[in-house]
């Protein structure tokens, strides 16, 4: 498979009243066309900031990101992002989400129909055909993610990068969109970057997991292979021996290698709030 | 609360149903109450205008006041009829010397007599629309201005912080000489003092409109910028699509508190610069001195009231027919 994407000895170092802090230190990962890719890691390892520097958001201090041999130097729909919290403009329907995108991206170059034909496509792809012209505020969190799903889609991005995608989402509608996306996968084939901290998600979802260390100076820890056959089945793969070892590998990682110790404060407040709860129960 | 309350229990006793009982609840609290409240002001406004004396005759109560209001609107339609007599007799006048003599060319001389109570109330309310529209015109744009970008803030912020502060009244002179430095034209065909006025107005406009229309923008979901900026949207389309959508709330907030000060400002601007207006009205009223002033100046007063009350509920209907998020408009 050929390369698409290099990110190549990048440092992310934001300047601060106290001092410079580098968050993340000499990241290189090479990606193919078509792979999907998770990065996972505990939160504040500075995952996102990757993302955001492909995505062009951020400019990286040091070293640089190239798309296609060309150097990546500010955001385009070639690179769609999903937001974590959907970001669908709240004053326009589902459809008039997908159609500023379709509109912006193809501009004349589709006529009026193929452009209808092309957002109502999208939007029948992430299966929200029947609810295109409601609202945001209409529509549940797993819906409007969908939405978000089919609006990056609909750039036909090279590569389609997914900022916690699930993350606000409870687990059972989390499930529906991961096997959703692996539906959409399966017919499209697009290359994605997706940042996870869901350790399941990440191993039935992804080609190869970049697991990262801790910031600050963050970096990348291990990079694990998934070989497992597709079309993935989530209830198969749960009783499947190299399943259970991948997943093992990416726990390993998290909370032995790279186990965040919490400050005590933190412990104390979250056993405080348990505390109150309770008062307020009874 | 709990009146009404207690009421409906009662109500419920007699065997009405629970829906009709929350029905007559709600008409309770939306519409008896407040009627209640207006009752008690005045009932206490009678008694308390029965016991003030002043050199011009006891303080007008609501009796007063309304009897006041009738004969303002009387004398308006006297005037009315003058003046269409006077027309109609210039007219007839002009008609007799261009039977006598062919060659002469009529002259119409338009009518000079006293402005009533209602045109005071119709150039108030022209004054404060056109100073209000003049300075949306202004502010508006220059709040997305300084709003999207931090080194305009940056510049902008100290103007601002300084003028706000400001009385516009403190500016009326400035303006009066200003205006009648470069407005300088024999026939002027809109009057210097309705300039004067309508700039005033619109000095004290700009601030608030400004600062709200800018902060609605600095403050627009970073997430929502962020798809603009995957997008690649031009900056035309950024604000049309983006920026003015998020920030509507905001940029009619600052309207509604700046249509609120002006009103306020511009009668205080016309009773010191004996600008035609409600301001002038009460002014002259107050110089009358007669035994009808004090009640007529208390007219005035609720007049004013109302029209700043209609002026506040109709840039409310206004942002809900413009706005995306309804509710946005009944906070």
């Amino acid at each position: 498979m050929s390369e698409l994407l290099n990110i190549s000895g990048v440092d992310m170092i934001f300047p601060t009243p106290k001092g410079d802090f580098t968050a993340l230190t000499d990241i290189n990962l090479k990606i193919s066309k078509g792979e999907f890719v998770s990065l996972i890691g505990h939160s504040g390892c500075g995952k996102s900031t990757v993302l955001n520097i492909v995505a062009g958001l951020h400019q990286a201090t040091i070293g640089g990101v190239i798309l296609n041999g060309k150097e990546v130097s500010e955001p385009g729909p070639e690179r769609a992002v999903v937001f974590q919290n959907h970001s669908l403009l709240p004053w326009l329907s589902a459809y008039e989400n997908v159609e500023l995108a379709v509109k912006q991206v193809f501009g004349k170059s589709k006529s009026k129909a193929d452009t209808k034909d092309w957002i109502e496509h999208n939007l029948r792809l992430v299966h929200m055909d029947h609810a295109m012209h409601k609202r945001p505020d209409e529509l549940s969190g797993g819906m409007k993610q969908r939405v978000g799903i089919a609006r990056a889609l609909a750039m036909q991005p090279e590569i389609l990068l997914m900022d916690e995608p699930f993350g606000a989402l409870d687990a059972l509608t989390r499930s529906h969109m991961q096997d959703s996306l692996m539906e959409i996968q399966n017919e499209l084939n697009n290359t994605v970057i997706m940042i996870t901290h869901d350790v399941d998600e990440a191993v039935l979802l992804s080609d190869r997991i970049v697991m990262m260390t801790n910031g600050p100076a963050a970096t990348i820890g291990e990079i694990l292979e998934i070989n497992l056959e597709r079309p993935r089945d989530r209830i198969s793969l749960a009783s499947d021996v190299e399943y259970t070892k991948l997943r093992q590998a990416v726990l390993t990682f998290l909370y032995e290698k790279q186990r965040k110790v919490e400050p005590i404060n933190s412990i104390k407040k979250s056993s405080d709030v348990v505390h109150n709860s309770k008062n307020e129960a009874a | 609360m709990k009146a009404a309350t207690s009421l409906t229990t009662k109500l419920n006793m007699t065997g009405m149903s629970p829906k009709m009982s929350g029905l007559i609840a709600g008409s309770l609290q939306n519409l008896v109450i407040p009627l209640a409240g207006i009752v008690f002001f005045l009932a206490f406004w009678s008694v308390a205008a029965s016991n003030i004396n002043t050199s011009l005759g006891k303080f007008p109560g609501p009796n007063a006041v309304w009897t006041q209001l009738n004969s303002l609107y009387v004398e308006h339609n006297e005037e009315r009829t003058k003046e269409q007599a006077f027309y109609e007799r210039q007219k007839k006048r002009n008609a007799e010397r261009v039977a006598q003599d062919p060659d002469y060319v009529p002259k119409i001389r338009s009518y000079t007599g006293k402005e009533t109570f209602l045109d005071q109330i119709v150039t108030s309310l022209l004054t404060v629309m056109s100073g209000f529209l003049l300075a949306a015109v202004i502010a508006i744009p220059l709040g997305i201005a300084i709003g999207l970008s931090k080194t305009l803030n940056t510049a902008f912020n100290p103007v601002i912080q300084i003028f706000k502060p400001v009385s516009p009244l403190a500016w009326l002179p400035l303006v009066t000489m200003v205006v009648s430095a470069l407005y300088a034209t024999p026939d002027p065909v809109i009057p210097k003092s309705f300039l004067n006025s309508m700039i005033t107005v619109t000095l004290c406009c700009l601030w608030p409109m400004v600062i709200n229309t800018s902060v609605g923008v600095a403050s627009i979901n970073s997430d929502l910028v962020n798809v603009s900026r995957v997008l690649r949207l031009p900056a035309l389309k950024h604000i049309q699509k983006i920026v003015l959508p998020a920030s509507i709330p905001m940029i009619f907030t600052g309207m509604r508190t700046s249509l609120g000060i002006a009103w306020m400002v511009l009668i205080a601007a016309e009773m010191l610069a004996q600008n035609p207006g409600l301001g002038k009205f009460v002014w002259d009223e107050f110089q009358n001195g007669s035994s009808d002033s004090l009640g007529r100046i208390m007219a005035a007063v609720v007049v004013i009231g109302a029209i700043g009350f209609f002026l506040d509920r109709s840039m409310l209907q206004i942002q809900k027919f413009v706005s995306w998020d309804k509710t946005s408009a009944s906070r």
